[in-house]
């Protein structure tokens, strides 16, 4: 039996053979490819690479799999009540199901012991250094990577090896982003971003403010509404609350099957906004802003308790929040509440600080690479993302897919060269492309996807690789 | 074979509905890290089929050893409208939930069943045991040797199989009649999808296959057999004599001693 504290295998084998470009010694992993990160995406990585015969070192930062969803991790940003927002069909990996006996929409600890089980079932942990943090990726001679680590938390020596190839599978959802305000360091009361809370146990009896709607934003609503003495909303600008039933099925099955039958956007768009009418009905009546962007134009919120709470009065919708005072905060309508804890949901910000900005051409380094099918980098073949997506939909299916492409690529590399080549010149023509519909400008949406539209890009790139 | 498909909008849309799964097994006494094997009986037979001799067998010699009865079979929830995805769902769900990657091992028209459970779930390897891939052949052979037991399902009502086409006359009459007295049947609506000879899309994650059947099976003809490894890459292994059912026929134990050996080789993954 593994436990999720795993300490992983012995060091790689050593062949100090090659010297970096400082002159540090390097050992030489021949073809063997390095993932970095051991959660969902990285697990499929693994998983995928080692089904094409290529020999895989992962490193993961912390002392289990499954990466956001464990909520053992100091950087998980789950919460108690986390449950999923895509169906199973949705979220499920395609070639390992979830259990029939869990339900639509499962919790987070059964999402644990789902990559907790596939990583047995596929004897991935043999391959994964556990407390091994990745610190510097710099491209070598002939297209192969040298991977620098240590253990997590800084201690022991650093070492070097060098690889075939790497695939960046570190997460998107723990590196809290948090707005400035003015007044912000005189405010008296408790401040935290949604990466710290976890326990309902943190708002009972208080005056909660939750600022940002995306869906971390309402589920701690939802949760303030039941367990703090008073519960205010702010968002700085109105959204399609979609409950997670429509029909009576779980409404992303009901959206694909519109999705299946090819029907256009503009169409469902209206479907959609017609149903929302007839269940949940005018939002502005309850005092939530009209949104500002039509649906499917920013992240989908699945929600079904938001609008009711709103309802019940135990959540107040207010607007953004102009600056802060030391008892209190003044909202762009110019209003003053007087909250005593404040709870930034404002979302995560992706970080690569192992890798040169050159790398990505992301001068900025604002972790805002510009990549083809959100995973290959211009110039560098060897080099993928895995996850790097905000789907409107389930991840996992994505990061899935993403890792076979990879996997085939290489292969294709090794005994199709030409393939590869047509392969390259395509990432470096197509860097940048879009797999959403029109979306709104913000932080959290240049990455956004459509699963269908993304998933179709990935189906013609693998076609164009392989076919005869 | 078709292609790789990525996009599953009827699956993800409308999910098959769960059914209450009988799985029975056999474990060895020492785990020796085998992989495990996970038997899909084909149409009208349920679990129980493999538990009279090839489970305990297995796990004999030291492979973990399961079998399903798909739905509206053997001790498995009534599912009268199976369709053959929900029969690949069956098998896929009781394989990922096994501690390790499993071999898929599919009797007759379970063969089927595997093979397009295998566009599903990465097997270790998958032996395909006289299969029943359908197409009209099939049915003719059906036809012309149990015409009164086979008529019926063209018009939805129940295969009924007899003796001879199952047995060898080595196995005693009481033992086949017990076996024969077990049968159940596959929903119609999967009987008539085998008129079709449905396609299964490629197997994922490239595992080896192994095929294997008798001469002299009467559901079955050998040109079949020849047919479905050549497609996987291989030729058929043969048992002479036998009938269709070789895990319950008099010499059970020469196929799947066949199966382990082959398992224990280590068979390289197809690529
Ligand atoms: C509250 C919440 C709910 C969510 N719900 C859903 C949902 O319902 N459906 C869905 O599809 N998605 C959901 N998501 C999105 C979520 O990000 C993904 O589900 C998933 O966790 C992403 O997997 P990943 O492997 O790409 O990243 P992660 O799970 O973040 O894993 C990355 C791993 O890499 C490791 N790592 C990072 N840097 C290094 C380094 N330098 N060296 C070594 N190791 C490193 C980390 O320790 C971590 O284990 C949710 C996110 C949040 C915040
Ligand atoms: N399974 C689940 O139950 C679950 C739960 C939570 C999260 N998730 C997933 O996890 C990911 C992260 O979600 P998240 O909700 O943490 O973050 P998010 O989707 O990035 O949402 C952040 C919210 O904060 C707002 N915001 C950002 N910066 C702001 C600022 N400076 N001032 C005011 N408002 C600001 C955003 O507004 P804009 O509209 O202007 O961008 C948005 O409403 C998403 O993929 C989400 O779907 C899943």
């Amino acid at each position: 039996m593994s436990t999720s504290t795993d300490h992983g295998r012995p060091d790689p084998e050593t062949t100090p053979s090659a010297l970096s470009s400082d002159g540090r010694p390097v050992s030489d992993r021949g073809d063997t490819v390095c993932v970095i990160g051991a959660g969902a995406s990285g697990l499929t990585a693994i998983k995928n690479l080692r089904e094409h015969d290529f020999g895989v070192d992962c490193y993961e930062r912390e002392t289990g799999v499954g990466g956001a969803w464990n909520w053992r991790h100091d950087r998980s940003p789950v919460y108690a009540s986390t449950h999923l927002l895509s169906s199973k069909p949705f979220t499920q990996f395609p070639d390992f199901p979830m259990p029939d006996s869990w339900p639509d929409y499962p919790h987070h600890s059964q999402l644990l012991s789902y990559f907790e089980r596939y990583a047995d079932h596929f004897d991935l942990r043999s391959h994964i250094w556990f407390g091994t943090e990745v610190i510097r990726v710099e491209p070598a001679e002939g297209d192969r990577w040298d991977v620098t680590t240590r253990s997590t938390g800084g201690y022991g020596p650093e070492r070097t090896s060098r690889y075939a190839a790497v695939v960046i599978a570190n997460g998107h959802n723990w590196s809290p982003k948090l707005p400035r305000y003015e007044g912000l360091e005189e405010f008296r009361g408790e401040i935290m971003h949604a990466s710290s809370y976890k326990d309902p146990a943190q708002l009972r009896g208080k005056r909660v403010l939750v600022v940002g709607a995306g869906n971390t934003g309402c589920d701690i609503a939802v949760e303030a509404a039941q367990q703090a003495s008073r519960c205010w909303h702010s968002t700085r600008r109105g959204y399609w609350y979609a409950p997670k039933y429509v029909l009576g099925r779980p409404a992303d099955q009901v959206n694909d099957t519109l999705l299946a039958l090819r029907v256009p956007l503009r169409v469902r768009q209206w479907l959609y906004h017609w149903t929302l009418r007839l269940t949940v009905g005018d939002l502005t009546r309850f005092g939530l802003p009209k949104p500002d962007h039509r649906v499917y134009e920013t992240h989908p919120i699945a929600n079904s308790q938001l609008v009711y709470y709103v309802g019940h009065g135990a959540i107040g919708p207010v607007p953004d929040i102009a600056r802060f005072h030391p008892y209190a905060v003044e909202l762009a309508d110019g209003r003053q509440i007087d909250p005593e804890v404040v709870i930034f949901a404002t979302g995560y910000l992706p970080r690569f600080e192992f890798l040169d900005a050159s790398v990505f051409a992301d001068s900025a380094g604002a972790g805002r690479p510009t990549l083809w099918l959100n995973a290959f980098t211009p110039g560098h073949p060897t080099l993928a993302v895995a996850g790097l997506l905000q789907p409107d939909s389930g991840l996992f299916t994505l990061s899935h897919w993403q890792t076979v492409l990879f996997a085939r690529l290489l292969r294709a590399r090794r005994d199709r060269p030409e393939r590869a080549a047509a392969f390259a010149s395509r990432v470096r023509e197509r860097a940048g492309e879009r797999y959403s519909g029109q979306v709104k400008e913000s932080s959290r949406h240049w990455f956004e996807v459509g699963h269908a539209d993304y998933l179709r890009a990935i189906q013609r790139a693998l076609h164009d690789l392989e076919a005869k | 074979m078709t292609e790789l498909r990525i996009m599953r909008g009827r699956e993800w849309s409308r999910p098959v509905r769960p059914a209450r799964r009988e799985v029975l097994s056999a474990l060895p006494e020492l785990e020796e890290g085998r992989p495990p094997l996970l038997f899909v009986p084909g149409f009208g037979h349920g679990a129980w089929a493999f538990a009279e001799h090839w489970l305990g067998h297995a796990a004999s010699r030291g492979f973990p050893a399961y079998a399903v009865s798909l739905r509206g079979h053997g001790g498995s929830e009534p599912a009268p409208e199976a369709t053959l995805r929900a029969y690949a769902h069956d098998v896929v769900q009781v394989a990922a939930s096994l501690p390790r990657q499993a071999v898929l091992v599919g009797h007759g028209a379970g063969a089927l069943v595997v093979a397009h459970a295998l566009a599903r779930y990465p097997a270790r390897g998958a032996v395909l045991v006289a299969p029943v891939f359908g197409g009209w052949g099939v049915l003719g052979a059906a036809l012309r040797r149990n015409p009164a037991g086979t008529l019926p399902a063209v018009f939805g009502g129940p295969l009924r199989l007899n003796r001879g086409q199952l047995f060898s006359r080595e196995l005693p009459d009481e033992e086949a009649r017990r076996h024969v007295g077990r049968l159940g049947r596959a929903g119609r609506r999967a009987q008539w999808a085998l008129l079709g000879e449905p396609e299964a899309e490629p197997a994922v994650g490239s595992p080896p296959v192994l095929v294997l059947g008798s001469p002299d099976d009467r559901v079955v003809p050998a040109s079949t057999l020849t047919r479905v490894a050549r497609r996987y890459g291989s030729a058929p292994l043969l048992f002479p004599g036998m009938g269709h059912d070789l895990m319950l026929d008099a010499r059970w134990a020469e196929p799947i001693d066949a199966i382990l050996d082959w398992l224990e080789k280590e068979p390289a993954p197809a690529r």
